[in-house]
C-alpha cells in the first residue's frame, strides 16, 4: 500500500520509476475515502486537483528531475487548514471565514510546491489553533485513529490523525503551545516545532505571533527532517524569520549520540503524570543512556508558572490578531445598523466558545488598569522561563521529558473545564515561550486501552540537528513508530 | 462564584464581541477560575527583570524600497462579503 510508505521509501521507488506519483496519490485518496468518514481528519480535499499535481510530478520525473533537486517530488502531503494555499479553501476551523479561498500561497506552501509535493487537502484543527483536542473545530471533532472515541490532540489534530492513519505521507501543522508535538504524541507520530524564526510564518493565519511556528508531522524522524529541510529558511516576507543558514537536517541522522548530555527536568515528574506515561518516559531515558547519552538531572524552576504566563501572552496576542475578523474585507458578515454593531454581531456569530473566551481574556489582560498587572508581569515571567532554559543548556545538549502528562482522553471528557485542559499543556508551552525547538517521538503505549505515548526532546535555539539526531537514534533502537492503529 | 470577577459585558464590548446572557455568565465563571490560577504569577518577584516580547528579537528589519507587484485588486475583493464598484461595502459611517 503506497499510502503507508515513508517519504524516504516512496521517493526511492519514484526515483526508480517503480511507482508513479499518480498511483501514490490515488492510494492516499482511496485511504481518505475509506477511513476519513470515521476520523474526520480532512475538512476538504480536491481529488482531481491532487491527481493533476501528481501527473505534473510524474512528468517532471520522466523529464529527469531528481529528488536531490526536489526532495518531495510526487509525495502526497496535506496542510493544517490555517496555512494558505492559493486557490484552496482556508477556514481555520472557524465559521467566521465563510467560503474564504486563499488569494496567495504561504511561503511554506510555495516551498512545498517547489519541492514537488502533491498538496491533497485541508486538515481539521481547533478553531484558530486554540485548543488541545480538535473539539473546538466549528466543523466537528477529529477522532484518534487508535481509538475513535478519543481525541487526537490538538490543535493540529487533523494533521496528526491523517499521518497516523496513513491518509497522507506527511503533513504540516502549527505549534503555538504544543499544537504539533501534543497531537503527534497522542496519535503516535513524530512532530517537530522548529525554533522561533526558523520557518516563515507568512501565510500562516496568526494566533499568537511571538509563539507561532509551523512544523512537520511525519511517520518517522527522517521524514520530519526532510520536511524541515524543505520549509526552513529566511523569508523577507516574515520580518521575524531569522537569516541563519539551513543545514541538511538529515545529515546528522545515524550518528552516535554517545557522550551527549541530556537533561531530565525534575519539575516535569509531577503528580498528575499518568503511571504508564511515567514508566514509558523512564524506559526511554534508560534506552537513551544505553545508547551512550549521559543523563543529568536539571531544574527548570519556573515550570509551574508556564501555563499562567502562556495564557496571558497567547490570549493577549490573539485578541489583537483576531481583530481583523470583522466582517468587512472577507468572510462571513452579520449586518448591523452601524459598523460597531456589524463587527459585534459578525464576531458573536462567527467565533466559537473557546475563541470568544480567549479574546475576552486577552482583551481583559491588555485593558486599561490591568495591562501592567497581567500582561507586563507575564512578559517578565517569560524572561525567567527563558533564563531557565539558557541556564539548562549551559549544562546539557538537550532536554528529555514527556510530551503530555496523559495519553488521549475521551471526546467530551474535558470540554466543560477549560482550565483543566490548559494544565495538560504544561510540558509543551515553555518551549514556545522560550523560543527554542522541540519534538515528540513515539515512546510506547498505555497498557489498556493501547494508546500512543510521546517522548519530548527540547533543543537549544537552532538545535534541531541535535534533537533530530537523538530522536532518530532512539527511534531506530526501539521501533515504536512502526506500530499502526488497526482502525477497526 | 470565584474570587476574581471579570466584567465580561464591558470587556466583550471592548472586543466588539456580541455575547448572549448565557455566554456572559458562563465565560464570567470560567474566566474567574482561569484568573485565579493566573494569580500565582504574583508570587514571583520580577523587580529588575526585563520583559520578553519576543524570544528572538530582531530590530529594524527593512527591505529595499522597490516597486513590486501586489495582490491584484479583484483578488483582494474576491472574499469580501459585500462589494461594489471595486470597493468594500460597509454600513453608513457619517450622515
Amino acid at each position: 500500500m503506497l499510502n503507508q510508505l515513508t517519504i524516504a521509501e516512496l521517493t526511492e521507488r519514484l526515483a526508480r520509476r517503480e511507482v508513479s506519483a499518480r498511483a501514490a496519490t490515488q492510494a492516499c485518496l482511496d485511504r481518505v475515502a475509506a477511513v476519513d468518514g470515521k476520523l474526520h481528519a480532512f475538512l476538504s480535499h480536491d481529488p482531481a486537483d491532487a491527481l493533476a499535481q501528481a501527473d505534473a510530478a510524474d512528468q517532471a520525473i520522466a523529464a529527469g528531475a531528481t529528488h536531490a533537486q526536489r526532495p518531495l517530488l510526487g509525495v502526497p502531503v496535506a496542510l493544517k487548514d490555517v496555512i494558505a494555499v492559493k486557490g484552496q479553501p482556508l477556514t481555520c476551523g472557524s465559521k467566521i471565514l465563510g467560503k474564504f479561498i486563499s488569494p496567495y500561497d504561504a511561503t511554506v506552501a510555495e516551498k512545498l510546491k517547489a519541492a514537488g509535493a502533491v498538496l491533497i487537502g485541508r486538515l481539521n484543527m481547533d478553531e484558530f489553533a486554540m485548543g488541545s483536542s480538535t473539539e473546538n473545530s466549528a466543523f466537528g471533532v477529529t477522532r484518534n485513529p487508535w481509538d475513535t472515541a478519543r481525541i487526537p490532540g490538538g490543535s493540529s489534530g487533523g494533521s496528526a490523525a491523517a499521518v497516523a492513519a496513513d491518509e497522507v505521507i506527511a503533513t504540516l501543522g502549527s505549534d503555538t503551545g504544543g499544537s504539533v508535538r501534543q497531537p503527534a504524541a497522542l496519535c503516535g507520530c513524530v512532530g517537530l516545532k522548529p525554533t522561533y524564526g526558523r520557518v516563515s510564518r507568512y501565510g500562516l493565519v496568526a494566533f499568537a505571533s511571538s509563539l507561532d511556528q509551523i512544523g512537520p508531522l511525519a511517520k518517522n524522524v527522517r521524514d520530519a527532517a526532510t520536511m524541515l529541510n524543505v520549509i526552513a529558511g529566511h523569508d523577507p516576507l516574515d520580518s521575524t524569520s531569522i537569516p541563519n543558514a539551513v543545514p541538511d537536517y538529515t545529515a546528522a541522522l545515524g550518528q552516535s549520540i554517545k557522550g551527549l548530555k541530556l537533561g531530565l527536568p525534575k519539575e516535569y515528574m509531577i503528580g498528575g503524570l499518568d503511571p504508564d506515561v511515567k514508566s514509558a518516559t523512564d524506559a526511554a531515558v534508560q534506552q537513551l543512556a544505553k545508547l551512550g547519552a549521559e543523563i543529568v538531572e536539571i531544574s527548570l524552576p519556573h515550570t509551574d508558572y508556564a501555563v499562567a504566563t502562556y495564557y496571558i501572552i497567547a490570549t493577549a496576542e490573539a485578541s489583537a490578531n483576531l481583530a481583523r475578523f470583522d466582517g468587512i474585507r472577507y468572510g462571513a458578515r452579520v449586518d448591523g445598523a452601524d459598523p460597531i454593531e456589524l463587527y459585534s454581531k459578525t464576531r458573536g456569530a462567527g467565533f466559537g466558545a473557546e475563541v470568544k473566551r480567549r479574546i475576552i481574556l486577552g482583551t481583559y489582560v491588555l485593558s486599561s488598569g490591568y495591562h501592567d498587572a497581567y500582561y507586563l508581569h507575564a512578559q517578565k515571567v517569560r524572561t525567567l522561563i527563558r533564563r531557565d532554559f539558557t541556564n539548562a543548556f549551559a549544562k546539557v545538549d538537550a532536554i528529555v521529558a514527556p510530551t503530555t502528562p496523559t495519553a488521549a482522553f475521551k471526546i467530551g471528557e474535558k470540554s466543560e473545564d477549560p482550565l483543566q485542559l490548559y494544565l495538560g499543556d504544561i510540558f509543551t508551552l515553555s518551549c514556545n515561550l522560550a523560543g527554542i525547538c522541540g519534538l515528540s517521538v513515539p515512546c510506547g503505549f498505555t497498557k489498556s486501552p493501547k494508546l500512543p505515548i510521546g517522548l519530548q526532546l527540547l533543543g537549544q535555539p537552532f538545535g534541531e540537528e541535535t534533537i533530530l539526531k537523538i530522536a532518530h537514534a532512539y527511534e531506530q533502537s526501539t521501533g515504536w513508530h512502526k506500530e499502526k492503529p488497526s482502525l477497526s | 462564584m470565584s474570587a476574581v470577577q471579570v466584567d465580561v459585558k464591558y470587556v466583550a464590548h471592548l472586543a466588539r464581541l456580541a455575547l448572549t446572557p448565557e455566554e456572559e455568565q458562563k465565560f464570567g465563571e470560567q474566566l474567574g477560575h482561569i484568573l485565579e490560577h493566573i494569580e500565582k504569577l504574583k508570587e514571583l518577584d520580577v523587580t529588575n527583570v526585563e520583559p520578553t516580547a519576543h524570544a528572538a528579537p530582531r530590530v529594524n528589519v527593512t527591505r529595499p524600497d522597490e516597486v513590486r507587484p501586489s495582490l491584484p485588486h479583484e483578488d483582494a475583493l474576491r472574499n469580501a462579503p459585500a462589494q461594489a464598484n471595486g470597493l468594500f461595502m460597509v454600513p453608513k459611517i457619517v450622515e
